[in-house]
């Protein structure tokens, strides 16, 4: 069948089941947007900015087990859309981007909204194409999903000239992909997982740590079951929340720079760690020398080799889809009779509940000014621990995260890598539209709000009931927070003069606003905002200015040279 | 510590920016990076030269096999092999000098490859050290330029990078 290119685009995302495509228009897309036009299979959302139609796809993605589609003109389209495809880059987020390039012949010319996708993006991509034929359409969209997903999975980039999209060529989609240079393993080493076992049942102090590879390849289940099976104490990280359940006795918080102590101390005494999915970034474990002082055996298993013995040596390394090394593990413990030493293990639980009962997650109520925390609790209470919540990134994101207790993966959605402020509101849209009729919370802050408030004009367009949960101190809370701790309280830049009406400015975009000033009104307003299953409600809580995000962890500190409140600074 | 690493990839435009950028952007050392197409056109092999502790050389080897096009990643400096470097390099060629540039290229069993009445072109291949001998058994003052291939590697006897 002779197609022109757009219309083989089209075509093929409707082949890949995709439901929604999110971008904006421009002049190197006409001929795509033509076809979208004229078809009904996929829909398109027009966000305000292309970076939005980023975090939007990236979010639909990381709330369902989908490819995330985003399409974005030549030039600025694809610049403004950087920030979206590094984010979901940094947290490993399966994607699709469809970009225009100016018209093969104009390329190199410094044409009108020419610049090299294919070179900008390359840093910032699992992969990337330029395609040069129309012939090569479907199988590179075909290749590119199958990038995306398989493996560590990452956003992939199609570039596509104009004259591409008007040339024609004969269409069939290919039913299956097979590349020469890119076979993702999936089964881990069997050797290497009878080791790990042995060593998991000789534990005395033997401790899970798992993170955002969980979520991703969607193994809560073994996950659980393996924590149970052990007895062992689990942690998750930031992007691993959810992965265990959060109210679970056996989970001890996260960990990290502003982890829980119990689970900080836990990860730094343990005599066996095993790590699932996680990388010990920088967050997680501080200063990986500290990390190493206390001999312990490590058990990472991964599906990307690079993420093993990068930052922490480890002693038995598993490459492999998650799911099926977690399947073999729980096979061996299953037919084998051997528990870990239960005196040993009661004895680490002893110690583990001795942390905890610091309570460094406490915080000096107040009936006069709203705390950040106490939001979220009453967030959480309120939506019974069962809304999606998206987050930017500050103080607001720890707090959520600390606070929130995540049950069920895939219901936690913030920016944990790149840390790209303003991916609130585009992150709500992706997953509410994913997920139609489920109660979706923004915590947000005044700053990153406005790094894409813009988007309430495309919640308005789709009718998306978002309830954004705004905590406002005026104050860019987590710069202030280091800039009382290590800069002599010298604010620089940090305090946010000359806001706007934040419930003015949502009535402006035809929402409905709300200033919330009183710790007695907190949950009166959660509750009549949540009540309004069809609007979108913007909540502009005054919370209180100085509060600090603790427990802490400083910049290159060990794990556990933990900061609790400030009575420690 | 001095590693060759091989890589064969496919033989795709904007291939070796993938393999430079990716050492730029991780902070990675390259001494040298060679590339052209194999036997079979649609696969090019490199051989590159890094420094760096056994951690780094680990990642660096795992960063290239990451990359989608990368096929195939060898530490050819892990077994025996040997290393080949091409330079040409053209001298100042008159008077007592010709004689005797004549003389030291024939030794290091290099080939003059053009001659002008006041220039020699010196073809000569080896290894690096070879290579950087051969400049320094020269008067430096005599040279006009050089031009250098990089190194290229391969394995000895059984040890074949190939699909």
């Amino acid at each position: 069948m002779l197609l022109t290119g757009a219309e083989i685009v089209v075509r093929c995302l409707a082949e890949e089941k995709v439901e929604y495509v999110f971008g904006y228009p421009g002049g190197a897309v006409l001929y795509l947007y033509d076809e979208l036009f004229k078809q009904d299979a996929v829909r398109h959302v027009l966000v305000r900015h292309e970076q939005a139609a980023l975090h939007a796809a990236d979010a639909y993605s990381r709330s369902t087990d989908r490819v995330g589609v985003a399409l974005v003109t030549s030039g600025p389209g694809v610049t403004n859309a950087i920030t979206g495809i590094a984010t979901a880059y940094m947290d490993s987020i399966p994607m699709v981007i469809i970009s225009g390039q100016v018209p093969t012949a104009a390329i190199g010319q410094d044409a009108f909204q020419e610049c090299d996708t294919v070179g900008i993006t390359r840093p910032c991509v699992k992969h990337n194409f330029l395609v040069k034929d129309a012939k090569d359409i479907a199988s590179t969209i075909k290749k590119a999903f199958y990038i995306a997903k398989t493996g560590r999975p990452g956003p992939v980039l199609v570039d596509i000239p104009k004259d591409i999209t008007i040339a024609k060529a004969e269409y069939e989609y290919p039913k299956s992909v097979t590349m020469r240079s890119y076979n993702p393993i999936i089964k881990g080493h069997q050797g290497q997982i009878k080791k790990a076992v042995q060593l998991l049942l000789e534990a005395k102090r033997p401790m899970i740590y798992a993170g955002g590879g969980v979520i991703l390849s969607d193994c809560s289940e073994q996950l659980t079951k393996l924590v149970r099976t052990l007895g062992a104490p689990c942690t998750n990280t930031l992007m691993g929340l959810g992965a265990y359940p959060a109210t679970d006795k056996q989970f001890v918080g996260m960990l990290g720079m502003h982890g829980n102590y119990e689970a900080n101390m836990a990860m730094q005494y343990c005599d066996v760690l095993i790590a699932v999915g996680a990388r010990f970034d920088d967050r997680v474990i501080g200063n990986p020398a500290d990390f190493a002082r206390i001999a312990r055996k490590i058990i990472h298993i991964d599906i990307d080799p690079s993420s093993i013995s990068k930052r922490v040596k480890v002693d038995v390394p598993i490459v492999g889809n998650l799911p099926d090394v977690l399947d073999d593990i729980l096979r061996l413990l299953d037919g084998s009779a051997d528990r870990p030493d239960p005196e040993a293990l009661g004895e680490w639980w002893k110690q583990i509940e001795e942390w905890r009962r610091r309570d460094c997650l406490k915080y000096k109520q107040s009936d006069e000014i709203i705390k950040p925390q106490f939001v979220i609790e009453k967030l959480w209470e309120v939506t019974k621990g069962d809304a999606f919540v998206t987050s930017d990134v500050g103080q607001h994101q720890m707090w959520a995260a600390q606070y929130y207790k995540f049950d069920k993966p895939r219901r936690w959605l913030n920016s944990g890598g790149l840390g790209t402020m303003g991916v609130g509101i585009p992150y709500g849209i992706g997953v509410q539209l994913a997920h139609p009729g489920s109660p979706v919370a923004v915590v947000t802050g005044e700053g990153s709000v406005q790094m894409n408030i813009q988007e309430l004009s495309t919640c308005k367009q789709y009718r998306i009931p978002l309830k954004i949960c705004s905590l406002n101190n005026r104050y860019l809370g987590m710069v202030r927070q280091w800039q009382e701790i290590i800069h002599g309280n010298r604010y620089s830049e940090s305090y946010m003069d000359s806001l706007p009406d934040f419930p003015k400015l949502a009535e402006a975009y035809g929402h409905i606003g709300m200033r919330i000033e009183k710790p007695g009104d907190v949950e009166g307003a959660l509750r009549e905002a949540f009540k309004r299953k069809n609007d979108l409600v913007f909540l502009d809580f005054q919370v209180d200015q100085t509060e600090n995000v603790y427990p802490m962890v400083m910049g290159g500190k060990g794990l556990t040279d933990m900061i609790l409140s400030s009575e420690d600074l | 510590m001095r590693h060759v690493i091989s890589v064969l990839i496919e033989n795709e435009a904007g291939a070796l920016s993938r393999v430079s950028g990716l050492f730029s952007a991780r902070g990675y050392n390259i001494e040298s990076l060679t590339v052209a197409p194999t036997e079979d056109v649609s696969l090019s092999r490199m051989t590159i030269i890094s420094t760096g502790s056994d951690d780094i050389i680990e990642q660096i080897t795992k960063q290239l096999n990451k990359l989608i096009e990368v096929v195939k990643v060898v530490d050819l400096s892990e077994a025996a092999h040997v290393e080949r470097e091409l330079m040409l390099i053209k001298v100042r060629a008159t008077g007592k000098d010709r004689e005797e540039l004549k003389r030291v290229a024939d030794i290091f069993r290099g080939r003059i490859i053009d001659v002008t009445d006041s220039t020699y072109v010196i073809e000569l291949t080896g290894n690096t050290s070879k290579l950087d001998s051969f400049v320094g058994a020269i008067d430096a003052s005599l040279i006009l330029e050089t031009v250098r291939t990089g190194v290229c590697g391969i394995g000895r006897g059984d040890r074949i990078l190939r699909l």
